[in-house]
């Protein structure tokens, strides 16, 4: 479970609190408008950012002063979740180990990654022969071989045409259905949310409002999350 | 009848770019020309020459190997560390390179040469003083003038790896090796090619510093053959022959090179801070203050020296003639800046435009490998006949000044614009927009921030310029650099110093003042 | 744009003659230094132009050498009607461009030597010489012999023979003490050559900076620091051997379009309107000594007892060899 304990987070201006915790083994949305902090929270929660007050505890542990390393947490990014120049199999492989000394049973694990994504066979590959949704599922074998209890998505298939964009979120809420990883998912598509998100919790205005339940919350807006919606149109 | 933008379209920006290119080449490659024709046989290059090749090859290949190697800790360090002063600085990086010769020659030997600083110190503890004449005192002149340049071409370098690779470095526990392997050395094998090609012909054309440290005739550049080959031995036609030894080195080196690496900007290297989780451990702290420290005192001391020496001058007064010669200095390099960007626009254009860049790239790097002597003594031999030589001292200052720093700026305007085309470029074509509104629109606002920064190394790079262009020189046309050297030619070396110091003020000021511009104009 | 430049610039050129035609214009190419605001030009301008109702044009081109390449590119096409500030190592090499005249006059001079050239004349001369601090060193050598024999530790910085003035001046120097043997004096000189510098002005800055205990310069320079700055720690060391003569010497232009104007300068040049100004500006000796005698302190100085000068006329053919002495000695 991720507790959120009287967190402030402060960058010049910005501000944003939150005071809040989030369903283990569940996925979780993050919705609400652009520059509300979205990204900026699950920067804090993977350790990219230390909070100015409060505190980040994950599975009851308090996460203050641990290196993003130690977290038991994976991130996926927009962009940039690959290393161009590394092949495919070396980026999964990443995931176990950094200096990619890897052993042949290591090797196995990571053909076995791959081949979970739907990606057997492209481990020779460079990052640049693959389409997008490719690269992305790469990150995700990768996430796949870490083994950390929580996942954290910062929109890694907002570029995804929707046929494309459906399966990843499917292949996410699968994996993490088995694998008991706890999600947070940055989304700005209700639709998204609908489809794997038991809750959502709406960011906006300074604050991270508590989750709750996906389809009530949906169904009947109120306040800044039906301002968003509305103007997302 | 408006196709999309074909390869062989010829849209005003790509004739702009064409016309430029021109120019540069005729300005490099062209001033040969009436050297040859106006040549009478001479000896041809002899064994000396041969000599002086070679040890400019390998004094070259060693500055810029070293001053390259060197760069990497200090950017490093410079990267992902924040301290107090550190805008600084990185500002102050840009100073040694802006010095004219002498000045920095002086200021080296104030703390490196025999009653330096340094043996002063060896001095108290016993031992003999420092003894830098020859290759060691070639390198030092010159690891000091392009130490600070790569220091900031590799910032950049730096500056540009995304910030999800930082973290997915953090988040995956990589250690600096580990980070090294995988992020800055990937990167330094973009970037080093270009920075070492540049630091490679900046020391291939260097004259007065390799004498001056050199100790002796063994220490005999190109450069130094050519001006033999012009004013000792009134030989033209060796003077071409070896300036197109030099262009040809120039051109093999920058062809080899420039496909080996991308594009390396030397931009502002100030980019946004990057949390860096990999760079807490101890060892790696220790390591970034010593070479902050190294770098600091290294290029601080000389600068220092050169500040302490004029500071006396420049405060009691100086002579009355530095500031007519500082008038015609800005009148020189701010339009000589304007006219370097418009170049380097108009050629980062055309690079950036056309599939075989590389050519077009290859060649503006010409202005790096001309020789002065050459430009100004081919320039005359073409204008002469037709015009009083001192009618066109200031626009053939001008232009040639704004050659010469045209490799710098585009240095900075090729990434700029490439960024730009990417960014933009497609939406521009489909919004339909071309010519100067489809540069007022989408092309320059990308470029704002750049070209600031370019036109400040440009008007800063003219500033301290020698006025090289001794053939069209006026006498009431001296420039701020010339008046230096005309006080210390007059036994008036306090004096010069001050004017020295005031110089190096105002090339920085300039270039602060051109920097900020940008930004300005970025943020309106 | 360069044409739209060229051709602009042509229109103004031909327009402003046109204003100004009612003095005649006596161009003088020289030295830069020559003409600089510290420089003999300003006050050598002013006098003349109140004597031969003209207007007197100072044309810097660089230094001697580059003032004759400079003539060789323009040929006679030139606008020179004089050239002022060759010495006696270029003077052959000038005359070889067929563009002089002769100058038709035998002037009294107080040079140490004979004057006999029919197309150039002297108007400063000097010694080189190696210049100390006093304070610092205190038995200069006597002798290019004792300065080739003394302890390592006496440094001295010189200049490139290809790039400078006194350069050219040692190299010659050097020929004229030791012959076939140059090379080997120079090989001798090589321990104690802090380095050799593109010009006079690295050179001396080092020399002031106490990178050397002396530097190659005139045997007039302590008067500047004499002079100028009260200071009197400097002094010249003067050689058995003899010390090498610079003199300066102007010529006038064979197609002058001013030949009486050019005339009239160059007995200007001889008389103390021009000649005393030549000590405290150019820091030389005068061709002629002014009627008032030489400046206070130039007494001082030191006055080598003999007097070295190649003939103008075998220069040229001494130059290379003794070049090639030069790099062999001293290089590597």
């Amino acid at each position: 479970m991720i507790v959120l304990e009287t967190l402030v987070l402060q960058q010049g201006d910005f501000r944003l609190e939150a005071d809040c915790r989030f369903r283990e083994g569940a996925v979780t949305a993050l919705i609400g408008p652009s520059g509300a902090g979205k990204s900026t929270l699950l920067s804090a929660i993977a350790g990219f950012l230390a909070p100015a007050r409060g505190r980040v505890l994950i599975g009851g542990e308090d996460m203050t002063g641990r290196a993003p390393a130690d977290r038991p947490v994976t991130m996926l990014f927009q962009e940039h979740n690959l290393f161009p120049h590394l092949r495919v199999w070396q980026n999964v492989g990443l995931g176990l180990d950094a200096r990619l000394r890897l052993d042949r049973a290591q090797r196995a694990e990571v053909d076995a990654a791959l081949a979970e994504v739907g990606l057997a066979g492209t481990g020779e590959r460079r990052p640049a022969e693959l389409s997008g949704g490719q690269r992305q599922r790469v990150a995700l074998a990768r996430a796949l071989l870490r083994r950390k209890p929580v996942l954290l998505l910062d929109e890694p298939f907002a570029a995804l045409g929707p046929a494309l964009r459906t399966e990843m979120l499917a292949l996410v809420a699968g994996i993490a259905e088995r694998e008991r990883m706890s999600v947070l998912m940055v989304t700005h598509m209700p639709g998204d949310a609908r489809a794997i998100a038991a809750e959502t919790a709406l960011v906006a205005e300074g604050r991270v409002a508590p989750p709750r339940p996906t389809g009530p919350m949906l169904d009947a807006p109120e306040g800044a999350l039906a301002a968003y919606l509305g103007a997302a149109g | 009848m408006a196709g999309g933008a074909g390869e062989l379209s010829l849209s005003p920006a790509r004739i702009a770019g064409g016309v430029a290119l021109a120019l540069v080449v005729a300005l490099c490659l062209g001033t040969l020309l009436p050297l040859v024709l106006a040549a009478e046989p001479g000896r041809g290059i002899g064994p000396a020459d041969r000599a002086a090749i070679r040890f400019t090859l390998f004094q070259a290949t060693l500055s810029a190997g070293l001053s390259v190697l060197l760069a990497i800790p200090v950017a490093r360090a410079l990267a992902r560390r924040r301290f107090p002063g550190r805008e600084a600085l990185v500002t102050l990086l840009g100073a040694p390179f802006l010095l004219p010769t002498i000045v920095a020659v002086l200021g080296l030997i104030a703390i490196w040469g025999r009653s330096g600083l340094a043996s002063r110190a060896l001095g108290l503890a016993g031992l003999g003083p420092l003894d830098v004449y020859g290759l060691g005192g070639v390198l030092l002149g010159h690891v000091f003038f392009n130490l600070p340049l790569v220091t900031r071409m590799l910032l950049q370098g730096w500056g540009a790896i995304p910030a999800e690779h930082w973290r997915l470095a953090a988040q995956l526990g990589m250690g600096p090796g580990a980070v090294f392997r995988h992020l800055e050395g990937p990167m330094l094998r973009e970037v080093l090619p270009g920075a070492f090609l540049l630091v490679f012909l900046l020391c291939s054309t260097s004259f007065a510093v390799v004498l001056a440290l050199g100790g002796g005739p063994a220490a005999s550049t190109v450069e130094l053959a050519i001006y033999q080959a012009l004013r000792f031995d009134f030989d033209l036609g060796r003077a071409a022959l070896l300036g197109l030894v030099q262009f040809a080195i120039c051109l093999v080196l920058a062809a080899g090179l420039l496909a080996l690496g991308r594009q390396a900007g030397f931009g502002q290297g100030l980019g946004g801070p990057v949390a860096r989780h990999d760079a807490a451990r101890p060892l790696a702290r220790a390591i970034d203050a010593g070479a902050i420290l190294f770098a600091a005192a290294f290029l601080l001391l000389p600068l220092g020296a050169v500040v302490v020496r004029g500071l006396p001058a420049l405060i009691a007064g100086l002579p009355a003639q530095v500031w007519p010669a500082l008038r015609v200095s800005l009148s020189v390099a701010v339009p000589s800046a304007l006219l370097s960007l418009a170049l380097a626009l108009a050629l980062a254009g055309l690079v950036t435009s056309v599939r075989r860049g590389l050519l077009a790239e290859a060649l503006t790097l010409m202005g790096l490998a001309a020789s002065p002597f050459v430009i100004g003594t081919g320039l005359f031999l073409v204008l002469n006949p037709l015009v009083n030589p001192f009618a066109l001292a200031i626009p053939v200052t001008l232009l040639v000044n704004a050659v010469m720093s045209l490799p710098f700026a585009m240095r900075v305007m090729v990434p700029a614009m490439r960024r730009a085309r990417e960014d933009y470029g497609r939406l521009a074509d489909s919004l339909g927009m071309s010519g100067v509104s489809r540069f007022r629109l989408a092309v320059w606002p990308a470029l704002r921030r750049p070209a600031g920064f370019a036109g400040g190394i440009a008007a800063a790079l003219s500033m301290g310029d020698l006025g090289v262009i001794a053939l069209f020189a006026d006498p009431e046309t001296a420039t701020l650099p010339l008046t230096m050297y005309r006080l210390m030619g007059a036994y008036r070396m306090e004096a010069a110093a001050g004017t020295a110091l005031l110089l190096l003020l105002l090339s920085l000021a300039l270039f602060w003042i051109f920097d900020r511009g940008g930004r300005w104009l970025d943020r309106a | 744009m360069t044409r739209l430049l060229l051709a602009s610039a042509a229109a103004v050129l031909t327009a402003l003659p046109a204003l100004a035609q009612e003095k005649p214009v006596l161009t003088v190419y020289t030295y830069d230094s020559f003409t600089s605001e510290w420089g003999p030009g300003p006050i050598i301008e002013e006098r003349f132009e109140a004597q031969c109702g003209c207007d007197l044009k100072l044309v810097p081109a660089g230094d001697g050498a580059a003032l004759l390449g400079r003539l060789k590119l323009e040929g006679a096409r030139t606008d020179a009607d004089v050239v002022l500030g060759l010495d006696t190592s270029l003077t052959a090499a000038a005359r070889e461009t067929g563009l002089f005249a002769p100058h038709g006059v035998s002037p009294a001079l107080d040079l140490p030597v004979d004057w006999d050239d029919d197309t150039f004349l002297p108007f400063d001369w000097g010694w080189f010489a190696f210049v100390y601090d006093r304070t610092k060193l205190d038995t200069p050598p006597a002798s290019f012999e004792e300065l080739l024999d003394a302890p390592e530790d006496l440094k001295v910085v010189i200049q490139d023979p290809r790039s400078s003035t006194p350069g050219l001046g040692l190299l010659l120097w050097v020929k004229s003490v030791y012959g076939d043997e140059a090379e080997a004096a120079w090989a001798r000189l090589k321990p104690h050559v802090v380095t050799v510098t593109a010009g006079w002005t690295e050179a001396y800055g080092m020399f002031l900076e106490g990178e050397a205990d002396m530097v190659l310069s005139y045997t007039t320079s302590p008067a500047y620091h004499l002079i100028a700055e009260d200071d009197d720690t400097k002094a010249a060391a003067v050689f058995a051997e003899g010390n090498y003569l610079q003199i300066e010497v102007a010529g006038r232009l064979k197609d002058s379009d001013q030949p009486e104007l050019a005339d009239a300068f160059l007995a200007f040049m001889l008389t103390d309107a021009f000649q005393d100004a030549v000590p405290t500006t150019n820091w030389m000796y005068p061709a002629v000594t002014p009627a008032g005698g030489l400046p206070k302190g130039f007494e001082t100085l030191a006055k080598p007892a003999k007097s070295l000068l190649v003939p103008a006329d075998e220069v040229p053919a001494l130059r290379e060899e003794a070049l090639a002495e030069w790099q062999a000695g001293l290089g590597n």
